[in-house]
């Protein structure tokens, strides 16, 4: 067994840098804090690349059974003698996967930042908003029990709001982490109602006892505690897993998302692309033992949203011109891919665990690269909007190539890495959810088709187009993640990544069945064609399809009317119904009676003894008198 | 450790400022003050871990015993254990805290600072106080300087808030006179606090008494509907009164409902659980929704106040061991963090003259040192993990829902659901005042907190970062406070049973 003493180095070294980057980075060495950050980072990810070599090479499966280790575990805070929340560190195959991709993404944005924020006044801050991030990410993905990863929830909460509201000054930033923090705060309410049922039936937080006490027969067989009609455990379940949606803006939480991207384009590669998004998905994955027994059913509920999600952020970002909301949409929809894999398997069929795990794997890189390479985009026109763009491949070679490997990854051609892993999610989707299957077998062609749209408008489309203010592609700090990046879309693929994570943490191996691929493969051909078609050159074909459909499309084009239901919630309903007439009534009613009575008082000594002291001890007095006359009384009758 | 020297020390700097003239002087009696009862205050933490870690064993430690009235036996009875130690040392945060912040006080400064050295006497008297007679006393020196403090340095309508405050705490007081007379009457002749545990009172006589102390300390609490008093008051009173009002005051109120009303009649804490755990969740909630509403910081936070404190009256309510731990950490906490909070709209105050959100706009750019205090005081105030908030919410969360009624665990998330709403009127005052485009021109001109300022936010968020980051320091110290307490608590709970089993 390998020595792991320097595992809580990794998430330290981030911390680290906040404080000291946070708090004297500003005023003593503010162009050095970027190079400081990355430093550290770098530091984090070989140590998080040389744990995943020692774990999985080094001292791999154990009997085909990879161990879950407690490198550090220590009390932090103590309810009762048996009920306390830990600080620790968990090591198996999904936590360390996770290190290596949060470590490495993270990396690849502090590099590309130290270009893409250069100028920018509070270039110290940024970065030690990024190192604040990276730290709770990693603590999260680390955590031991369900209240350590609540704690780092919420810590990845809070950078998200920060980042997101980094423009500070602009009002539509800071209206974007608002909602970002409320709405995923508010599915946090149900996550912790979740947290503490589970603490109190489980009689413990930790992950490796809550399995063990809710997944024993003896429990299953005795503990029939049930709540409108579904087990006390169900409840659980979907109350943590509605935290679990908050964070990974499954639908009817999704809002937040798309207005996240009002933050720089570095951290939506990290954080609503990459890392924090897909907490969700590793938090169901962490309880899926508890989640896949049988008759729970809160898998289903795992299982439907996510395919309504993805299935209904795909037709939004469609219709979306923004460029980055396009992207968030369709982080939206593979992360409904992640959850709905999770969704079909079970003990008996664990294929979906490990294909949503490797979907996890493969996208934090392609996805993270489209929008690194958004932002060189945005960086050259200076906007956000499609119409803006158009036949930039001859100014941004290296972006060009780049975002067309990322886009043929997220379609799922072969050889690129979204391939293999959607592969595996709709296998494992046939074989026990057909139902499910074929939305996703759609879902995949709209994804081929808004992903190339994207890209022929960006790169294509116009014919001819000069740019102004263009000071050229950017600076290799930009173009090296790129590179790197895209070179891990392809090569991530061919990790044999059922050897190393799988549900029950054996050593597995993956099926290809290159018959059943025909089908999604050609679907994602045909979606491409159509983008092709429609946008390689200027041409009204989409225009006249927009026309033929143009009740879908303006309904899609507004996201549904999510946004403007709740609005209306929240406006209408619990300000004007809530929060209103509690403020009123405070001050009214449950005041004025208190006022009233002083009055009274008041007037009452004033008919009695005929004269107005009008002094706040006269009337003290009074009260005082009156109380002491009436302890008189009653001592009197009760003695 | 000696603990008189607890209350000679505030008498002493009293003394002190009553013997100097003028402001500079004035000022640096007080903050000596302030520092050596700050110091006192570690000291008197290490002490006690100290005496425990030596096997002293007693529930209270360092007491000691002087007769006051032999006839009526009263007597001067001091001591202290892991909650009042918890207490102390909140009192010395804030009131070293509150003196930096008054420090430019022109108006009157050497009463100004009397007064809050008072306030801050009667406060210390409170939590080290072993007899209840002792500790009414100290009860009324802390309710005479904010009467005054608001009336004179107030701003508003001071006169009134003032007035309204005044009669609301004597109001309180006189009920809680008459459940400390029941407990003399009907507790064996006795206000000896240190022998709680054996002063035994008949269940009926426990059920009449009860909501008189309870009440009675409520008030100051904030109870529902006796908190009208909060919003007023804190909102006219001038900055470092506001956050010994919220801070130290209120406080005063938790740990008597804990300390005499319910540790005294445990069988009538159970008897009137539903009540008190009914009321606390509707001013969690109903105080949380309130505070969507307001438009000015001052009321923000006041409003709040009453929100955050139902925590520790629904902490008390629940009666059992993690919940009161909580609530005692929820005093603690949000002590800190409300003076942190009333200290940051101060110093927008000084500047720009108004309280009103809506005049306010972009300050983190002009002055992000008081940007930064108000954003991290408004996170600690919606529980955010790292922070005091955080432990102290979720420890009386997880107390609540041990409690198997499912009437009780609604209670709990309901409580739970307000931190939602907590989110939602924080980051819109911060949304608004600190962030967004600036909004009145004549502000660009700001400076930045002055050393003053950056020290005593500097103080609270130690204290606020300490409690959130390591909360073991300071439960090592509550937890076994608490277990005594319990023991004598949870034996009400038999009692109650056969009282129904009798009907």
């Amino acid at each position: 067994m390998s020595n792991y003493d320097y595992i809580s180095l990794i998430p330290i070294l981030p911390i680290a840098g906040f404080v000291l980057i946070g708090l004297a980075g500003k005023k003593y060495f503010p162009a050095l804090s970027g190079w400081l950050a990355t430093l550290l980072i770098g530091t984090s990810a070989v140590l998080s690349l040389f744990t995943a070599y020692q774990y999985f090479i080094v001292d791999g499966a154990a009997n085909g059974v990879y161990p879950q280790l407690l490198p550090v575990d220590m009390q932090w805070l103590q309810f009762t003698n048996t009920l306390s929340i830990n600080m620790g560190i968990l090591l198996d195959p999904i936590s360390v996967m996770m290190l290596v991709v949060v470590t490495f993404v993270s990396l690849m944005v502090h590099i590309y930042s130290t270009g893409y924020m250069k100028g920018e006044s509070r270039y110290a801050t940024f970065f030690a908003y990024l190192q604040l991030f990276t730290f709770s990410m990693l603590g999260l993905v680390m955590s031991s029990n369900l209240f350590q990863i609540y704690i780092f929830w919420e810590l990845v909460g809070v950078s998200s709001f920060l980042l997101i509201g980094f423009y500070f000054d602009k009002p539509s930033a800071v209206a974007a982490s608002k909602k970002a923090f409320i709405v995923t705060r508010f599915a946090d309410l149900f996550f912790l109602i979740g947290i503490l049922i589970t603490g109190v039936t489980a009689h413990s937080f930790n992950f490796t006892d809550i399995i063990a006490n809710l997944t024993s027969p003896e429990f299953l067989k005795e503990y029939s505690a049930t709540f409108l009609g579904f087990s006390v455990v169900t409840w659980a379940l979907v109350l943590i897993f509605i935290g679990g949606a908050g964070k990974s803006a499954m639908f009817p939480l999704h809002i937040w998302l798309p207005d996240a991207m009002e933050g720089p384009t570095p951290v939506s590669a990290l954080i609503h692309a990459a890392t924090m998004v897909v907490a969700g998905v590793y938090l169901v994955a962490r309880l899926f033992p508890v989640f896949a027994i049988t008759g729970s059913g809160a898998i289903d509920v795992v299982a439907y949203i996510g395919i309504f999600s993805a299935l209904f952020a795909a037709l939004i970002a469609c219709t979306q011109t923004d460029i980055k909301r396009v992207l968030a949409y369709s982080t939206m929809s593979q992360i409904g891919y992640m959850m709905f894999a999770l969704g079909v398997s079970s003990q008996a069929h664990d294929a979906g665990f490990t294909a949503s795990m490797f979907h996890l794997f493969t996208h934090a890189f392609f996805k993270s690269l489209l929008f690194l390479g958004a932002g060189l985009v945005i960086h050259a026109v200076h906007s956000n909007d499609m119409k803006d763009m158009g036949g930039l491949r001859k100014y941004l070679p290296i972006t060009h190539i780049t975002f067309l490997i990322g886009c043929l990854a997220i379609a799922g051609v072969p050889p690129f890495a979204g391939f293999f892993s959607k592969e595996g999610i709709l296998h494992a989707a046939y074989t026990t959810h057909p139902d499910i299957y074929y939305v996703a077998l759609v879902t995949s062609g709209l994804t081929a088709f808004y992903m190339f749209r994207l890209y022929f408008r960006i790169f294509w489309n116009k014919a001819d187009i000069h740019l102004h203010h263009f000071h050229g592609e950017g600076a290799w700090s930009m173009k090296f993640p790129l590179l790197i990046l895209a070179t891990l879309s392809i090569a991530a693929g061919f990790v044999p990544f059922a050897h190393y994570v799988t549900a029950t943490r054996t050593e597995g191996h993956m099926h290809t069945d290159i018959m059943f691929s025909i089908a999604p493969v050609l679907i994602g051909l045909l979606g491409i064609a159509v983008a092709m078609m429609w946008y390689k050159n200027e041409n009204d074909r989409a225009d006249k399809a927009v026309a033929m459909m143009r009740g879908v499309y303006r309904t899609a084009y507004h996201k549904f009317y999510i946004d403007e239901l709740y609005i209306f919630i929240t406006k209408k309903v619990i300000f004007n119904c809530i929060g209103r007439p509690a403020a009123w009534i405070d001050r009214n009613i449950v005041d004025g009676t208190m006022n009233f009575i002083a009055l009274m008082t008041g007037e009452i000594s004033d008919s009695i003894k005929g004269m107005q002291s009008g002094k706040v001890q006269g009337y003290a007095m009074y009260f005082f008198a009156g109380v002491i006359g009436l302890t008189l009384i009653c001592l009197y009758i009760w003695m | 450790m000696n603990l008189n020297l607890l209350i000679l020390i505030p008498v002493a700097t009293a003394i002190g400022i009553i013997a100097v003239k003028g402001l500079p002087r004035v000022r640096m009696v007080a903050l000596a003050g302030a520092l050596v009862q700050f110091i006192l205050s570690f000291v008197l933490f290490f002490s006690f871990r100290a005496e425990r870690a030596s096997g002293n064993q007693d529930p209270f430690v360092f007491t000691q015993y002087y007769k006051w009235f032999p006839s009526l036996n009263i007597n001067y009875q001091i001591g202290v254990d892991g909650i009042s130690i918890a207490m102390i040392m909140l009192t010395a945060f804030v009131v070293l805290a509150g003196v930096l912040i008054s420090w430019r006080q022109e108006k009157w400064s050497k009463e100004y600072f009397l007064l809050l050295i008072l306030l801050s006497t009667g406060a210390y008297g409170f939590f080290i106080a072993l007899d209840l007679f002792t500790l009414f006393f100290f009860l009324e020196v802390a309710v005479i300087p904010k009467f005054l403090l608001i009336g004179i340095w107030g701003s508003g309508k001071k006169e009134y808030a003032a007035m309204k405050l005044a009669l609301m705490l004597m109001g309180g007081s006189a009920l809680v006179f008459v459940g400390l007379a029941g407990t003399y009457f009907f507790g064996g002749q006795s206000f000896d606090l240190s022998s709680g545990a054996h002063i035994t009172m008949d269940p009926d006589k426990q059920m009449f008494f009860f909501p008189f102390l309870f009440v009675g300390f409520g008030i100051f609490t904030a109870l529902f509907p006796f908190h009208t008093w909060v919003p007023d008051g804190h909102s006219s009173a001038p900055t470092a009164a506001s956050m010994f009002l919220a801070g130290i005051s209120m406080k005063l109120g938790g740990y008597g409902c804990l300390r005499a009303a319910t540790w005294l009649m445990p069988e009538a804490a159970h008897y009137y659980q539903p009540l008190i755990i009914g009321l606390s969740t509707i001013a969690i909630i109903y105080g949380a929704f309130a505070t969507l509403m307001q438009t000015d910081l001052k009321y923000i936070n006041a409003y709040s106040s009453v929100s955050h404190c139902g925590f520790v009256l629904l902490g008390i309510g629940m009666l059992n061991e993690t919940a009161i731990n909580g609530a005692v950490m929820q005093m603690v906490s949000h002590g800190l963090m409300t003076a942190l909070f009333f200290a940051a709209i101060g110093m927008v105050y000084d500047r720009t003259h108004t309280r009103m959100v809506k005049d306010i706009g972009g300050l983190l750019k002009i002055t992000p040192f008081i940007g930064t205090v108000f954003i991290l005081a408004g996170l600690c105030s919606l529980g955010l993990p790292g922070m005091s908030g955080f432990v102290a919410e979720m420890t009386v969360f997880m107390g609540g829902w041990q409690n198997p009624e499912t009437l009780y665990r609604v209670a709990t998330i309901l409580a739970c659901a307000s931190i939602v709403v907590t989110a939602v009127y924080i980051l819109r005052a911060a949304g608004k005042t600190m962030m967004g485009p600036l909004v009145n021109q004549e502000h660009a001109l700001f400076s930045d907190a002055k050393w003053n300022e950056r020290t005593a936010a500097f103080v609270l968020l130690t204290g606020i970062l300490i409690m959130g980051l390591a909360p073991f320091i300071i439960t090592d110290i509550i937890y076994p406070g608490t277990h005594v307490l319990m023991d004598k608590i949870a034996s009400g709970a038999s009692i109650t049973n056969e009282i129904e089993l009798l009907k």
